[in-house]
């Protein structure tokens, strides 16, 4: 037990200051319930898949700052294909964005691995290209969505025998979350590979010298980054309805998820618990800033403390831990 | 030898552009054979040893592995050939906990267990992240790792330094127990007495080129030696000089260094000795005996709990290392990668210390720059040859930029922590005669070493610190390796306290 806590201290402390906003919350705004749950989960979806996606790469002692435009590409290339097409169609859609994704991310790990160029460089450079590729795409928001595509991310999820009391509490998006990346990364994290792509970010000398392919892994670690900004893509254009090729504010986003997540920016420590918990704390902090009607300005350098803030502490109960 | 060794390496070379690094090396090894690879700085063992393991490509020759000519490409194409490397660093991956990192490399665990067992590691938590675990306790994970694997040769780099003793004892049994199961190991030290103890044979490098293959025997070491420098040498002389009387005398009153119940930090808990200037006084010590403490403490780097620090009889607090390299009070880290900018030249390198404070940021005299540390280059004799980024130097001329920068300072007290580790006979040799000679001009050096026989080589007096205290002090003439040995076991009429527990 002494041993679970120690080793999930940030996600537990995580999940601390998520409680306590949310009985804050309930404080400011009384009728904050099944509905203001809903629309959390419905607005953190994106941020959620993003920062999925910036925490494999980060993990693997990378960086990608190419996951908006990414996730945009995948947003108008789903738009323009469901445009005006038959319900059914969106089901050959779907599998076909994701796998765009995973060139997309192939692509930029190839280039950092073959050119040799460092990944922050690489990654920028991308970030212009997909934003480029988004717009030939499709050069002002537009398309179309499946009416059953967007379903999937509004309302909650009946479950059979439990009413509805309680399950109106469960908003159909979390689940979807939950659902697509529990179905990637649980298997992630128990293979090899997962291993070997911690291995890399935590010591790629130590990692080769292991017999680990230091260069094969870290293609796989974007092209997993670019399946996720598929996921975020896909979202995007089912919750709005059309595909937009300007990036939206996901990049630096995902950053700071990470951070606060308890993922170091040098690689090997950290998950995806932590991370998703993060984008969920950021969102709400938002709403309840929202609702004290404070000047969006001041929402921003609140934002910002709280990073710091958290990660200062988080390094200070983490020395204090060594020394004993 | 049998017709057909098990991993025969002929006329093997490397060369990164102009650089030979190794120019014709040949090693043959049978199975069930140790063979010692031994060599001076630079001479092209790390090279050879990486061309082995698959780590980099040779530029010419051939490697045959049970009479078959293979290319190793890789770490990973090495490890299913049959040879496995140990390497100096360890190669555990910090971030994963042991289980992890077995599974990494598919090693089997039971066989992993047998060999922890046997290399005296009790109580070891395979669920324990890799970078909290001792270092020590990390590189005989390392080897128990390797062994798991069932080699058929296995190649063991500087696997003994930075070990405690009695672990030492264990790896060397334990490879010596690998001839028994006709496995064959390269092994590769400085350590002479490890090498007479397990090897059957020495394959020795000089220049990137193998000039001798000797059978270990009684009496064998001089010519070894002889091999390695090129030319007949003296034996390692006892170089002690006793002060100068009325240097002994001036001195009497106040000390350079005078420690008192220094403690620091956990481990370090009660230490007090004197330091004159023109001495050199040595610490010896296990693993982990507060060895650390006492000289990041005197470096300023770590604040003491409690006690004094006196120098020239004045009280001094060191409340960052710029205190203490303005009181002309410097250390060298046992870590050469704690001092150095590794991807910085050898002359930035060794002006550091000279523009620190911020009235010292505008523009540098260059000539005069230039002057003091070519000075320094060529007192200690480094090796310049790729002097633009220093972490292209080979580990004994890295060691010795970390003292040139003291030495184009100007040094009163110089505080050494381990500073032969790893590094080749030849470099130690010069290594010696250099501390004397800065004691021989006033200054002062505090010394720890790993290797207890070069207390005495080195050294006027000694102290041996045990749990955190001094249990011991010797003069040189009475500090050879069984005294200070029993001594740093805690052995000694000082201290009854019972063996230390070297465990996880």
């Amino acid at each position: 037990m002494l041993k679970f806590i120690r080793s999930h201290y940030w996600n537990l402390g995580l999940c601390l200051i998520l409680v306590a906003l949310l009985v804050f919350t309930r404080i400011i705004q009384p009728n904050y319930g099944a509905s203001g749950l809903e629309s959390l989960s419905r607005a953190a979806l994106p941020f959620a898949f993003a920062t999925a996606a910036q925490a494999i790469v980060v993990i693997a002692g990378g960086i990608d700052l190419s996951i908006a435009s990414m996730m945009a590409v995948a947003s108008v290339t789903a738009a323009v294909l469901m445009d005006g097409a038959s319900e059914q169609t969106a089901i050959f859609v779907v599998p076909f964005v994701l796998f765009v994704g995973v060139c997309m991310g192939a692509i930029n790990g190839m280039l950092i691995v073959f050119t040799r160029v460092p990944d922050i460089v690489v990654t920028l450079a991308m970030l212009f290209v997909w934003e480029g590729v988004a717009l030939m795409i499709l050069h002002a928001p537009g398309g179309g969505a499946a009416e059953w595509l967007k379903g999937l991310l509004i309302g909650s999820v009946p479950i059979y025998g439990v009413p509805e009391t309680i399950t109106q509490f469960i908003p159909k998006s979390l689940i979807l979350m939950i659902v697509c990346i529990g179905v990637v990364w649980l298997p992630f994290r128990r293979s090899r590979f997962g291993l070997s792509v911690y291995a890399i970010g935590s010591s790629s000398l130590a990692a080769f010298r292991s017999g680990v392919s230091v260069n094969r892994t870290k293609i796989a670690a974007y092209a997993l980054a670019g399946l996720f900004a598929a996921f975020g893509g896909l979202v995007l254009t089912a919750s709005t309805g059309i595909g937009a090729p300007i990036p939206g504010p996901y990049l630096l986003a995902s950053v700071a998820a990470v951070v606060l997540g308890g993922v170091t920016l040098g690689g090997g420590r950290g998950g995806l618990v932590g991370p998703i918990i993060a984008v969920v704390i950021l969102r709400l902090v938002r709403t309840d800033l929202a609702l004290l009607s404070v000047d969006p300005n001041v929402t921003a350098i609140v934002e910002g403390t709280i990073m710091v803030v958290v990660v200062m502490a988080g390094g200070l109960i983490a020395v204090r831990t060594r020394h004993k | 030898m049998a017709n057909s060794p098990l991993l025969s390496a002929r006329g093997v070379s490397k060369t990164y552009g102009a650089v030979v690094a190794l120019s014709n090396a040949s090693l043959d090894v049978a199975s069930g054979e140790i063979i010692a690879l031994m060599g001076a700085n630079g001479a092209g063992k790390s090279t050879l040893v990486k061309i082995l393991t698959g780590a980099i490509t040779a530029s010419s020759g051939e490697i045959l592995i049970k009479g078959r000519k293979q290319a190793v490409r890789s770490p990973a194409g090495a490890r299913a050939a049959g040879l496995v490397p140990v390497y100096q660093e360890p190669s555990l991956i910090p971030d994963l906990d042991v289980t992890d990192n077995l599974r990494l490399a598919d090693t089997p665990v039971e066989a992993f267990r047998h060999w922890v067992n046997e290399l005296g590691v009790q109580n070891l938590d395979m669920g324990e992240t890799a970078h909290r675990l001792p270092l020590a306790i990390q590189r005989v994970l390392d080897l128990a790792r390797a062994l798991a694997s069932e080699p058929d040769v296995l190649l063991l780099d500087e696997m003994t330094a930075a070990l405690p003793t009695d672990m030492v004892d264990k790896v060397l049994e334990v490879v010596r127990k690998q001839k028994e199961l006709d496995r064959s190991v390269i092994y590769i030290s400085h350590r002479f007495p490890e090498i007479s103890a397990v090897c059957d044979r020495a394959n020795v490098l000089r220049d990137g080129e193998t000039v001798g293959d000797v059978v270990i025997e009684p009496g064998v070491e001089e010519r070894i030696v002889e091999l390695m420098l090129g030319a007949p040498v003296k034996a390692a002389q006892k170089t002690v000089a006793e002060p100068a009387s009325e240097e002994r005398e001036t001195t009497k009153t106040a000390p350079r260094l005078r420690v008192r119940e220094l403690a620091a930090a956990t481990k370090l808990t009660d230490v007090s000795f004197d330091l004159r200037a023109g001495e050199v006084l040595g610490v010896a010590g296990l693993e982990g005996q507060g060895q650390d403490e006492l000289f990041e403490a005197l470096a300023g780097m770590m604040r003491p709990s409690g006690g004094s620090v006196e120098i020239d009889g004045k009280a001094v607090e060191f409340n960052h290392p710029a205190d203490a390299i303005a009181a002309g009070h410097v250390y060298v880290p046992g870590d050469r990668a704690d001092a150095l900018l590794a991807q910085r030249s050898v002359r930035e390198n060794i002006a550091m210390p000279f523009h620190t404070k911020p009235r010292q940021w505008g523009l540098i005299n260059m000539k005069a720059e230039k002057a003091k540390v070519d000075m320094a280059i060529d007192r200690l004799q480094i090796d310049t040859r790729a002097q633009g980024e220093v972490q292209r130097l080979s580990g004994g001329n890295q060691q010795k930029v970390t003292i040139a920068r003291w030495i184009a300072l100007g040094v009163r007290t110089l505080l050494c922590f381990d500073p032969t580790r790893g590094i080749d006979v030849r470099t130690k040799r010069e290594i010696y005669p250099l501390l004397r000679e800065l004691a021989g001009q006033g200054s002062s050096v505090l010394l720890y070493t790993s290797e207890l026989e070069e207390i005495q080589l080195a050294c006027d007096r000694a102290i041996v610190i045990f749990g955190g205290r001094v249990v011991g002090e010797f003069s040189a003439a009475d500090a050879d390796e069984p005294t200070l040995m029993r001594a740093a076991y805690g052995l000694s009429d000082a201290s009854k306290t019972a063996k230390p527990e070297i465990g996880v």
